[in-house]
């Protein structure tokens, strides 16, 4: 009797045939797009055609994957689950294997299958949490994003020079760091192959979970099969060479076909049993968008008359001018008269490079149309850099002063302006003639245009086809809002209860709305005239969908206005820019130039300090005409070879130098060692002086660094932990690397109390990290670990307490009175630093407002000052010409006062007292850095928000992770200058 | 110092009037208990009504008004409450909302003002939200409790865990189907309207419903077939309650488990208990040592009744007491680890690792700060202290889905078959020599 087994997995079907010695004799591998049922019943059939079955033979057969679940709980077949699979074939197959990385369409497995310590035959199995970072979806994302096809990356992969460091957490934060590096002019092989590393570095963090990857390791699914970089950058990052057998892509249905089942079926019977299952049924709907057809055309005709003058260039008089809007995934280009009019202009999808594109657009303008003369020319999105260099640009915009530039051009009363692009969300309220307040999405919450564009493509359908499927559709899926990763699940799931792509069609574009409504701009819709506005605009690519502009309408109750020119508004907002600001010459390229023009790329690290950029360089053009674009630095040494200048006003670099000024000497009680991370930032001057005159010789672990972290990174537990309790693991390995007698990092579930709210929590990582850092380093000696709880918020007890503690460490090493005597110094060096950052904050303040700078709070928590976690967004600030202070420089300025929220913890506090502080004062600004991840963040940047509002400032944040690319950041800070 | 001009807008007092006047919605999380717990309240002249409504309209709503990085909790207690004064089904001009606060360092402390944020944004500014606390917060609007009724409170509580334990334990194997689901409706009104006519929390009568009730499921006919032991732990709502977990109980029994889900008494005297050790640690006022220390007494008396009880039938597993459970995590994390669920986290998995229930699921709503500690965190090192624990951590949010929940649980659970058909081998050969 021949043995079945099907994976359905969630992008492809596979299937094993055993015969009855359990020989391989049929296997297969395709895609389902989703269309599981007939995918199934075709290969059941094929099957039975292959082997001649007729109706009446028997058959065992199993299911597996994670679409296959509640398939075969629908037809009442037998189940396996797939990881469980996976090692019944492996058991069978390769006996000696001692793990198995197994990675699929958006489910990544680590199996360990000897035990970490006995070595005998175990198993332990890891899987990726709801987050599908590091699968094959995340790989063909990446790819479509650089316009190639997953093997042709693979093969780019193969010559690469040097590595990025991508986020490899979530495909979406990925985008925004990969976004930025082709903009930059990054080349496509060292592209591709950082996104395998990417990968690899997903799955080591967040599955090994602290187990060590060894041994005889095999390599399984779909990515690991088709990509031999990805295979090597596996074997490079774990030191092994990983085997990738034969039939790898069948593990899963191997082992569902080897799972003994008692149960027989009869071919015929099993085939209508899959072609006839009935789903479960029903899922949640809401209203369709379109009633009726003459519903929809009433809305057409009513959008059809919002349309921009337009004039062809033939009757032109005058001289014309140029935007360009390098976004994210489209360039486009707008040509205007002198009266504002649409001379000329393309939309197309920038594949990756804009450069070539402007190029070829430039030549056939100027070909086309040899009488025109570009009087100025602006560029704007993620490439107005590169572009502007590249073809003499006379300036540059930022996005949100285009966008708005264009929508006052249309309707001059507008208040409300949304626009939805390939990557980004971008609302502003107007008031009074210029923006009044921005709101950006973060990197991590999706719900832009290249969301329905990726599951129009996982779907085999194009965008503009998927979008008018939905626009009659009965029943709406009510999809929630989602980000991209979290929505391909519950797509699954919507299918599986019976929704047609229609349904699912119609509910994605509202999700996108409800997306945007209720996460990035975080309104209500009760009253969305006030909330928002009364005058709304709408643009950017996406909002040519119709569905989705319906969606918006329907969800906030009003009309609101789409231009025809809806996806063009940012090239045509920075036209007029340009008309508007206007040089005496145009520097732009002329036709000539622009036909010998070359450009080269190369990549290499910036050795001017210790952040060591990976810079792109850019060279346009030869000979005299030659211009260099560097890309990718923080600061200006690369570009004009100098040194930051020493004369910034950055109080993240002070407060960095004090704690670098501390010092300790042999002082006959050993060498204790600090890891310098989360609370230490703050507290190490508080420690360093207690431990050094307790005679201790204090050793803190060096500054983070990649390095530091991938030190440390198999030893997390948990992946969705934030980014600076990670890096915390690989100052704990620094430290033992050098050999410290003891290591110190005690818990604090309270900290100081600053006065400044109800109470003076830790966060519970801050508070209790330690905690897993001791459960979890497996090098670390438990004996030489001293991490007991102090409570540092009673200075009358602490010395008693800490002297209590110590003894038992030291063998009664102390007396009290050394103790007390050593901690009256400790608090009195807390105090001392703490003092001396207000000092100086209040030096920066009175020179930044001599010298009409602005001064920007960059507010967060101690830990922020890490420039490995801040990624150097403090000289960004700086570089852009303003100051930089910190939220503890000021918040004593204030005294409590009520907040809408439970005021709780210490560090939450001083952010907001911050705001409170700044709220009146014109001349400074708040950024609220949060890492991603922080749970509490989620109550303090809506508070931290409310109380800048309530003043009318604008509110800014900005999450960071591992993320390194400052490309949105940049956009983001310059919208907020152009602003204030 | 600048003049301070306050951006907020404060919440409506609950006042002693509206006591009568108002009812008051409060959000489910643990049925059986819940509904004891209301009619004990509701014997002070409170009109409560525990929410019922648990469609996807619930998340939804709970989308609109809070931060989706906001614990899931949150969002699901919200959004119930605002789903249900949507439904038209209450006067909204005598109604009230109440939430508990426990005050410790986790975000969780700040559901109340979330909610009064949300409220406010949902166009309901005047319907008052009233804080259920032991921390001595929002004087304002909380409940006036007294002793006696803290003391019936507890017994409710301690009544809802014996009938949630021995369900547990009986249900997957009963003969009739139903039989003990009768039983619990049956003791559940029973001990609700005892208590609300101010009967049954003496410590005698007490004894004696307990014993009444032991009694009454141990009478239920059983066929004790093997099956796999699943315990469960994790953030104390998305533990309990089917709304936030997808019926995780329902979907775990289908799958032909038996189910442990530690009862709520250890954690009533782990959060009496954290003062306690606050002051141990830190150092603090011995009056306020003194009356946690009475407190936790009397939790422990009551605890200790129920124990009695049980220790009396061989057939029932017996949970471990608050200091049984202190002392099993001793070297595994400090006890000064309270925030969330704190240590006691960990103790319950060490607890049912150790009483048979090694297979765990540890739920927790994504991004749980305490849990990446105390739960998380802490798997790597009970595995090397107990080879055979089986822990699977499933993370809950508005984004995650069923599908994806369950296909990890599954493979928790295939694990634990196979572990299940070794340790059978494994007595049968003992069972020989």
């Amino acid at each position: 009797m021949l043995s079945i087994g099907l994976d359905i997995g969630s992008t492809t079907i596979k299937s094993v045939v055993l015969d009855e010695n359990g020989k391989i004799v049929y296997d297969s591998y395709e895609r389902h797009f989703s269309d599981v049922q007939n995918k199934a019943t075709a290969l059941l059939t094929k099957i039975k055609d292959e082997f001649k079955l007729s109706d009446s033979e028997n058959i065992k057969i199993c299911i597996s994957g994670s679409a296959g679940m509640g398939f075969a709980e629908d037809i009442g077949f037998p189940f396996v689950q797939e990881v469980y699979a996976t090692r019944t074939a492996v058991l069978k197959n390769d006996p000696e294997t001692d793990a198995v990385i197994e990675l699929g369409g958006e489910d990544a497995k680590i199996l360990f299958l000897t035990g970490e310590e006995s070595g005998e035959k175990e198993l332990e199995v890891r899987m990726n949490g709801s987050c599908a970072g590091g699968t094959g979806a995340f790989i063909d994302q990446m790819a479509t994003l650089l316009g190639i096809t997953p093997d042709e990356m693979d093969i780019e992969a193969k010559s690469y020079e040097k590595l990025y460091v991508i986020a490899s957490r979530c495909g979406v934060f990925a985008k925004s760091d990969i976004q930025p590096l082709l903009n930059q002019g990054a080349r496509i092989p060292d592209i591709s192959a950082s996104i395998f590393y990417a990968v690899v570095n997903q799955t080591v963090a967040g599955l090994a979970q602290g187990r060590i990857i060894k041994g005889n390791v095999l390599y399984l699914g779909g990515p690991l099969t088709f990509h031999s970089q990805l295979r090597s950058a596996f074997d490079k990052t774990l030191g092994i060479t990983g085997v990738c057998p034969e039939n790898s892509l069948c593990y899963v249905a191997l082992g569902a076909a080897l799972s003994q089942q008692k149960k027989t079926y009869s071919i015929g019977e099993a085939i209508s049993a899959v072609k006839d299952r009935k789903t479960s049924g029903s899922y949640k709907s809401t209203e369709p968008l379109f009633e009726s057809e003459e519903e929809y055309k009433e809305f057409l005709e009513r959008h059809s008359r919002d349309t921009v003058e337009k004039i062809s260039p033939e009757e032109v008089k005058g001289g014309v001018y140029l935007g360009i809007d390098a976004g994210s995934t489209t360039l486009k280009c707008a040509v205007t008269d002198e009266e504002g009019r649409l001379v000329h202009s393309v939309y197309m999808p920038n594949s990756g490079n804009p450069v070539p594109l402007v190029r070829d657009f430039l030549k056939d303008f100027y070909t086309k149309y040899p009488s025109l003369s570009i009087k100025a020319s602006a560029s704007t999105g993620y490439g107005e850099e590169i572009i502007k260099n590249a073809f003499g640009i006379d300036m540059g915009v930022v996005e949100t002063v285009a966008h708005f530039s264009a929508a006052r051009h249309f309707k001059p009363e507008v208040d409300f302006i949304l626009d939805i692009g390939g990557q980004d969300i971008k609302c502003f309220k107007i008031a009074n003639g210029a923006i009044d307040n921005i709101f950006l999405n973060e990197a991590c919450s999706s719900g832009c245009g290249s969301f329905l564009q990726t599951f129009a493509g996982a779907l085999n359908y194009n965008i503009a086809d998927f979008a008018k499927l939905g626009l009659f559709a009965k029943n709406p899926v009510e999809l929630g809002s989602r980000c991209t990763v979290f929505m391909n699940s519950s797509v699954k799931q919507a299918q599986k209860d019976g929704a047609t792509i229609d349904n699912i069609s119609a509910g994605l574009s509202m999700s996108v709305v409800k997306n945007a409504i209720y996460k990035v701009i975080r309104a209500t819709t009760k009253d969305a005239a006030v909330s928002l506005g009364k005058h709304i605009v709408v643009q950017g690519g996406t909002f040519f969908n119709d569905a989705v502009l319906r969606a918006f309408e329907k969800e906030i109750g009003m009309n609101v206005v789409r231009p025809d020119i809806a996806g063009l508004m940012g090239a045509y907002g920075a036209a007029l820019y340009a008309k508007a600001h206007a040089p005496e010459k145009s520097s732009i390229l002329q036709l000539a130039e622009i036909e010998s023009f070359v450009h080269e790329v190369k990549a290499i690290t910036c050795k001017g300090c210790t952040n060591n950029c990976k810079l792109t360089v850019n060279t346009f053009g030869t000979g005299e005409n030659k211009r260099r674009f560097i890309a990718g630095n923080r600061c200006d040494t690369p570009v004009t070879g100098k040194k930051s200048e020493k004369n910034e006003l950055n109080l993240y670099d002070y407060k960095l130098s004090l704690l670098n000024e501390l010092k300790s000497s042999q002082g006959g009680m050993g060498r204790i060692g600090i890891p310098l991370g989360l609370n230490m930032y703050e507290l190490l001057p508080f420690w360093h002086t207690l431990l050094t005159e307790l005679g201790f010789e204090v050793v803190v672990s060096p500054a983070s660094n990649r390095k530091l972290y991938l030190k440390g990174q198999q030893t997390i537990p948990s992946d969705t932990v934030c980014f600076p309790a990670k890096l915390l693991h690989g100052h704990i390995e620094e430290l033992i690397e050098a050999g410290v007698d003891k290591i110190f990092y005690p818990c604090l579930t309270y900290n100081i109390n600053e006065g400044l709210g109800d109470n003076h929590y830790n966060c519970p990582v801050v508070a209790y990290y330690p905690e897993v850092i001791r459960a979890n380093v497996r090098n670390l000696d438990k004996d030489k670990f001293i991490c007991d709880y102090f409570g540092i918020h009673r200075p009358k007890d602490f010395a008693r307490k800490f002297a209590h503690v110590m003894n038992k460490h030291f063998d009664n090493a102390f007396t009290l009175s050394q103790v007390k005597n050593a901690t009256e110094k400790a608090y009195k060096a807390y105090e001392n630093y703490l003092a001396a950052v207000r000092a100086k904050g209040k030096e920066y303040i009175d020179a930044a407002r001599k010298a009409g700078k602005p001064i920007i709070v960059l507010a967060g928590r101690p830990y922020h000052i890490d420039p490995e976690v801040n990624h150097g967004i403090d000289k960004l600030i700086c570089n852009l010409g303003a100051a930089v202070i910190t939220e503890d420089s000021i918040s004593a300025e204030m005294e409590k006062f009520k907040v809408s929220v439970l005021n709780q913890w210490t560090y939450h506090a001083r952010l907001y007292a911050a705001a409170k502080y700044i709220a009146d004062k014109k001349d400074m600004n708040l950024v609220q850095l949060v890492s991603f991840g922080c749970g509490v963040d989620a109550i303090t940047t809506d508070e931290t928000r409310a109380i800048l509002e309530s003043e009318n400032k604008i509110y800014t944040q900005i999450k960071i992770d591992e993320i390194t690319n400052l490309g949105a950041v940049k956009i983001r800070l310059r919208s907020l200058f152009s602003a204030i | 110092m600048k003049e301070i001009k306050s951006h907020v807008r404060p919440g409506l007092p609950f006042t002693n009037k509206m006591k009568k006047e108002y009812k008051i919605l409060v959000p489910d999380m643990l049925p059986i208990h819940f509904a004891i717990l209301i009619e004990v309240i509701s014997s002070y002249g409170y009109n409560l009504e525990l929410l019922k409504n648990v469609s996807p309209r619930v998340q939804e709503e709970g989308l609109k008004y809070v931060h989706n990085d906001t614990c899931y909790p949150a969002l699901c207690t919200i959004g119930q409450m605002i789903d249900a004064l949507n439904s038209g089904n209450y006067d909204l001009d005598h109604t009230a909302v109440m939430i508990t606060q426990t005050g410790g360092g986790c975000r969780a402390s700040n559901y109340i003002h979330l909610l009064r944020k949300a409220m406010v944004k949902a166009g309901y500014p005047n319907v008052p939200v009233v804080s259920l606390n032991i921390s001595g917060l929002e004087k304002d609007s909380s409940f006036k409790l007294t002793l006696p009724m803290l003391v019936k409170m507890l017994c409710a509580l301690c009544y809802g865990d014996l009938i949630t334990l021995l369900k547990n334990q009986i249900e997957p194997y009963e003969v009739e189907k139903g039989a003990s689901g009768k039983v619990v409706d049956k003791w559940t009104a029973n001990i609700a309207a005892q208590l609300k006519k101010n009967k049954g929390w003496t410590f005698k009568a007490f004894e004696r419903n307990m014993r009444n009730i032991v009694s009454d499921f141990a009478g239920i006919q059983q066929n004790i077939v093997p099956k796999i032991k699943v315990g469960v732990v994790g953030e104390i709502y998305v533990k309990y309650s089917a709304l936030a977990n997808n019926d995780l109980e329902k979907f775990l029994r289908s799958q032909d488990c038996e189910v442990n889900v530690p009862g709520i008494m250890s954690f009533i005297c782990f959060k009496i208990d954290n003062r306690i050790e606050d002051i141990k640690l830190y150092g603090g006022s011995k009056a306020k040592d003194a009356v946690c220390k009475m407190l936790l007494k009397i939790v422990q008396r009551i605890e200790s009744i129920m124990h009695g009880v049980l220790s009396e039938y061989e057939q029932f597993e017996k949970p471990a007491t608050y200091a049984e459970l202190k002392e099993m995590v001793a070297d595994v994390i400090g006890y000064g680890a309270k925030m969330g669920e704190g240590w006691l986290l960990t103790a319950e998995m060490v607890e049912l690792i150790r009483s048979g229930y090694g297979n765990i699921v540890c739920a927790q709503p994504f991004g749980c700060l305490p849990n990446h500690i105390v739960g998380k965190g802490m798997i790597r090192k009970l595995r090397s202290l107990y080879p055979k624990a089986n822990i699977v951590p499933i993370d809950y949010d508005p984004g995650a889905t069923r599908v994806n929940q369950e296909n990890r649980i599954k493979l928790m659970l295939a694990v634990a078959a196979e572990g299940a058909s070794k340790d059978f081998e494994v007595s049968e050969e003992t069972e020989t020599v």
